[in-house]
């Protein structure tokens, strides 16, 4: 009864959604606050005679997954911001290696050891590279628990299809929350059949398959880079997702992503019932990141305000769609706070000058 | 009389030419393996995890489906392949600096997990692929391009035992020290991969070959000296041996 409403907790729901996309192996290390996901897997992958395996840091459960995604069957891990950061290494071997894995990233409060309160801090380390080499993640950032549960399959497929990893950045808030969602149905692909042309499975007979992220001739390496940005091109030609809110009058607009985006309706309602014609631009993928929606909204809006629970990372992002045509003033607060729908309305009047 | 065939390069073998330096045993110890992969006709359900170091091109000597991991992180990597696939044959190829200095942990824990595959582990006491420097199984006052005066176990810690650390793990199904400084030797080494890989057949847990060899480039010595210095030197600090067997004698 894949349509009825359920209520599930973030992370959990999470994990569901994954087992019914496919994903046959979880490797991953307990780090707060989404270790009730691996718990889940615990659980429920041996039920589908799945693989769920508790590495002995984040750094060795990255190596898992690029080794399981070497077979071309369906892989994933998640953790939280410090997790993520060991994990780069591996990330980045998996973006050269061109292997189809899916990682989630419950944000928390940062930078160092930080705190386990919702954040928005990693926005960089998810866009910018993060581990090393001229590479990119498609970055999925849902804004509600069934948007979350959508979007796992979503970056299943996309991985599978652009033999590239995804991540899904969801924070905190997201992850411990629980809401009612309607869990997508088992998925009905022969996940078998896929990558049969590449895969590491044993030679039967064809000629050997090599994948590594590896070449030490510059020229030949220079060649394998220009196949990424091939990629790279086709991803931010077809996949950008944008979410615009009564956008259609605005004479202002908020830039917000995840929770904060959430948030910002609230604030949206009650700076419309004083007569503010204010609307919301919310990219759905970080990268690739909706630069074309902002440049429009820059030609019709006085001024951009980026909101984001961290000191203004994709505010960056923002100023490259705007391209200094109008102000892009910001506002947010880090370390784990969470701004509330009145704050971020008091800023929005300051930079209007009422 | 009809000819008979009693030598031929091992299927397991691409016809490429090994890129290691003159006097290197990384040649030796690659063929070892793919005539057991041959002999226990493994080497078309085989995947292979080379390591960073000068055996970073294992992968492409071997005919078998195969990657690189990154540094020290082949038996992660291995792993992640094996509980994908358990039916399949998987083998990690890696050096002490790999193994038993960026790698420990990973090392200790896929041990300990009794992974169902294979380590060969090539014990040289230097990192050859970065030029000479000490590595963890540098001999005491060996100099190296890291330890100018001599290694200093007072200063930087002592060789690392491989085989005595990972003895006491339970998830070891096999275990064995080996060389290649003579025809004996070699023999040996093939008897203890071949039971190595029958472990990993028979699902009995993990199974790791060390293999003590040589570096004559950065050693600084002919291939000859290098083997000889070795037969005095590293045998001394690393005995060859049996450590576990849990395979026992039958095939």
């Amino acid at each position: 009864m894949a349509n009825d409403k359920i209520m599930m907790k973030g992370t959990e729901a999470m994990g569901e959604a994954a087992i019914r996309a496919g994903c046959h192996l979880y490797f991953g290390y307990p780090i707060t606050p989404q270790s009730e996901l691996p718990e889940y897997m615990s659980r429920r992958l041996p039920e589908i005679k799945g693989t769920f395996l508790q590495a002995e840091s984040e750094v060795a459960a990255v190596n898992m997954v690029y080794g399981a995604a070497c077979t071309g069957i369906r892989v994933m891990t998640s953790t939280s911001s410090p997790g993520f950061s060991l994990m780069m290494e591996g990330v980045s071997y998996i973006a050269g290696a061109r292997l189809p894995a899916v990682f989630i990233n419950v944000v928390r409060g940062g930078p160092g050891l930080g705190d386990i309160q919702p954040a928005q801090s990693d926005y960089f380390q998810a866009t910018k590279g993060g581990g090393h080499g001229d590479y990119r993640l498609i970055v999925l950032a849902p804004s509600t628990l069934q948007e979350s549960v959508d979007h796992i399959g979503l970056a299943f497929d996309l991985a599978d299809h652009y033999r590239t990893p995804a991540l899904i950045i969801a924070d905190g808030m997201l992850g411990q929350m629980m809401e009612p969602v309607s869990l997508p149905e088992y998925t009905k692909k022969d996940l078998k059949a896929t990558h049969e042309d590449w895969a590491l499975r044993g030679r039967q007979q064809r000629e050997k398959h090599m994948v590594t992220s590896f070449d030490i001739d510059p020229v030949k390496l220079e060649k394998m880079n220009e196949g990424y940005q091939a990629t790279y091109k086709e991803i931010e030609h077809n996949e950008v997702r944008v979410e615009e809110y009564m956008m259609e009058d605005a004479e202002y607009a908020f830039v917000a992503y995840g929770t904060m985006a959430r948030i910002l309706k609230t604030t949206i309602k009650m700076a419309r019932e004083e007569g503010i014609k204010v609307g919301l631009i919310r990219p759905i993928t970080l990268w690739p990141f909706p630069y074309e929606t902002i440049q429009k909204a820059s030609d019709k809006c006085k001024f951009l305000m980026s909101v984001e629970m961290s000191m203004g990372q994709m505010l960056e992002d923002v100023r490259l769609g705007v391209n200094g045509k109008v102000p892009t003033p910001f506002y947010g607060r880090t370390g784990g706070v969470v701004p509330t729908p009145t704050e971020v309305l008091n800023a929005l009047k300051k930079e209007m000058g009422v | 009389m009809a000819e008979k065939l009693i030598m031929k390069r091992p299927d397991a073998l691409t016809n490429k030419e090994f890129t290691y330096c003159p006097g290197c045993l990384h040649g030796v110890a690659h063929r070892l393996v793919a005539e057991i992969l041959d002999e226990l006709e493994l080497t078309q359900n085989t995947i292979m995890v080379a390591p960073v170091g000068c055996s970073v091109f294992a992968y492409e000597f071997f005919n078998v489906d195969g990657t690189v991991a990154a540094h020290g992180r082949a038996t992660a990597v291995a792993t992640g392949i094996k509980r994908a696939l358990p039916d399949k044959t998987v083998f990690t190829y890696q050096g002490d600096g790999d193994l038993a200095a960026i790698g420990t942990a990973e090392t200790v824990h896929s041990a300990n997990r009794g992974e169902r595959f294979t380590t060969i582990f090539i014990n040289n006491a230097i990192y050859g692929m970065t030029g000479g420097q000490m590595a963890p199984t540098t001999l005491e006052g060996m100099k190296t391009t890291t330890s100018p005066y001599g290694r200093d176990v007072h200063d930087v810690g002592y060789p690392v035992h491989v085989c005595e650390l990972l003895q006491n793990l339970k998830g070891v199904a096999y275990l064995e020290r080996v060389a290649l400084f003579n025809p004996q030797q070699i023999q040996k080494a093939k008897k203890a991969i071949k039971k190595a890989f029958i472990a990993q057949q028979k699902g009995l847990g993990y199974s790791l070959i060390e293999v003590v060899s040589t570096c004559p480039t950065n050693w600084g010595q002919t291939p000859l000296e290098s083997i000889e210095w070795a037969k005095d030197k590293m045998l001394a600090e690393y005995p060859l041996g049996v450590f576990v067997d849990r395979v026992g004698d039958d095939k």
